[in-house]
C-alpha cells in the first residue's frame, strides 16, 4: 500500500515538474526590434534617405486622403 | 505613428473584388495564393454582408506566437511581416490564424507546399527595400515609397480603410455618424432620392 502512495506520489511530481518546464507562447513585441530579422525602417531608403518625419507626413497624408467627407467644403 | 491597421465597412462593400484583384496585380502574387479576399455572408439574399479580409496584422499575433521556426517579426509599425528564407511551410500559423490569412502556394504533381505568404500592408519583407529579391519573396514595398496598401487606397466605394489605426478609426467614426442608420444609410432614398407621391390617374383616362 505505502509503495503504491509512494509511486503515485513520484508520479504526480512528476507530472508537476514538467508543468514547470512549459515555454512562455505569447511573442514579447520590443519596439523598433525585429526579433532579430534584418529589415530596415521604411525611411530608411534612397527615397527617403531616413528622414522619418517626411515619411510620416507622406503616409499620412495617404491616411487622410481617404475620407471623402473632407475632400467636399460643405462637410 | 500608430500601429497600421485595416479596417472594412461591411456597409459600403459591394463585393467588386476591386481589392482582391489591386493585391494580386500590385505584388504578382501566383495562382492559388490569395492574400486577400472577400467573404459574403447571406449570398443573393437581400441584406447580403460583404468583408474584405486579409491579415489583420494583430496586435498579438498568434502566428507569432506558434511558428517553431520564429520566422515573424512586427515592425514599429505594428506591420506582422515573416521571412520565407526561415519558413519551413509546417502551416501552424495557417490554424492558428482566426482569418485563414497565411496561404500555401502548391506545386508539382503531388501539391507540395511551399513557404508561406500573405498580406504584407505593401511593406514588403526583411530583403533590402526595392530590390528584386523583396519584389519576388513578398511584393512591392509601398510603404517604404510612402504610400498605403494597395487595395484599400484603390477601393471604389471607400469600404476598405487601411493606415494608421487612430486616422482610420476617426474617419469611420465620423461615416457612421454621419450616414445615419438602418434605411438611411445606403437605401432606395439614398440612391434615388425619397419617392414621389404620383397624382391619382383620372377615371376613364388613357394612361
Amino acid at each position: 500500500m505505502r509503495k503504491a502512495l509512494a509511486l503515485a506520489f513520484i508520479a504526480a511530481l512528476s507530472f508537476t515538474a514538467a508543468g514547470c518546464g512549459e515555454q512562455q507562447a505569447v511573442t514579447v513585441y520590443k519596439q523598433g526590434q525585429y526579433q532579430g530579422k534584418p529589415d530596415k525602417q521604411p525611411w530608411d531608403n534612397d527615397q527617403f534617405k531616413g528622414d522619418k518625419v517626411a515619411w510620416e507626413k507622406a503616409v499620412k497624408a495617404r491616411n487622410h486622403g481617404q475620407n471623402e467627407y473632407a475632400r467636399s467644403a460643405t462637410n | 505613428m500608430a500601429r497600421m491597421k485595416f479596417l472594412c465597412d461591411a456597409e459600403r462593400c459591394i463585393e467588386c473584388n476591386g481589392c482582391v484583384t489591386a493585391c494580386k496585380q500590385e505584388h504578382e502574387v501566383p495562382w492559388g495564393v490569395n492574400r486577400r479576399r472577400v467573404v459574403t455572408l447571406n449570398d443573393g439574399v437581400p441584406g447580403e454582408k460583404s468583408i474584405s479580409v486579409a491579415c489583420m496584422h494583430c496586435s498579438d499575433a498568434p502566428c507569432m506566437a506558434v511558428c517553431p521556426v520564429d520566422c515573424f517579426y512586427k515592425t514599429s509599425e505594428g506591420v506582422v511581416l515573416h521571412d520565407k528564407d526561415l519558413c519551413i511551410g509546417c502551416g501552424y500559423c495557417f490554424y492558428a490564424c482566426p482569418f485563414g490569412a497565411p496561404q500555401f502556394p502548391q506545386d508539382g504533381a503531388f501539391g507540395l507546399r511551399g513557404k508561406m505568404d500573405k498580406c504584407t500592408f505593401c511593406a514588403g519583407g526583411p530583403e533590402a527595400d526595392f530590390s528584386a529579391a523583396e519584389f519576388k519573396k513578398y511584393g512591392r514595398n509601398r510603404l517604404a515609397e510612402g504610400k498605403l496598401p494597395a487595395c484599400a487606397e484603390m477601393c471604389s466605394t471607400k469600404a476598405l480603410l487601411g493606415g494608421d489605426g487612430d486616422v482610420v478609426a476617426d474617419i469611420y467614426r465620423n461615416r457612421v455618424l454621419k450616414r445615419g442608420k438602418g434605411s438611411e444609410v445606403w437605401g432606395w432614398g439614398t440612391a434615388y432620392g425619397k419617392p414621389e407621391r404620383q397624382p391619382a390617374a383620372k377615371p376613364g383616362a388613357k394612361s
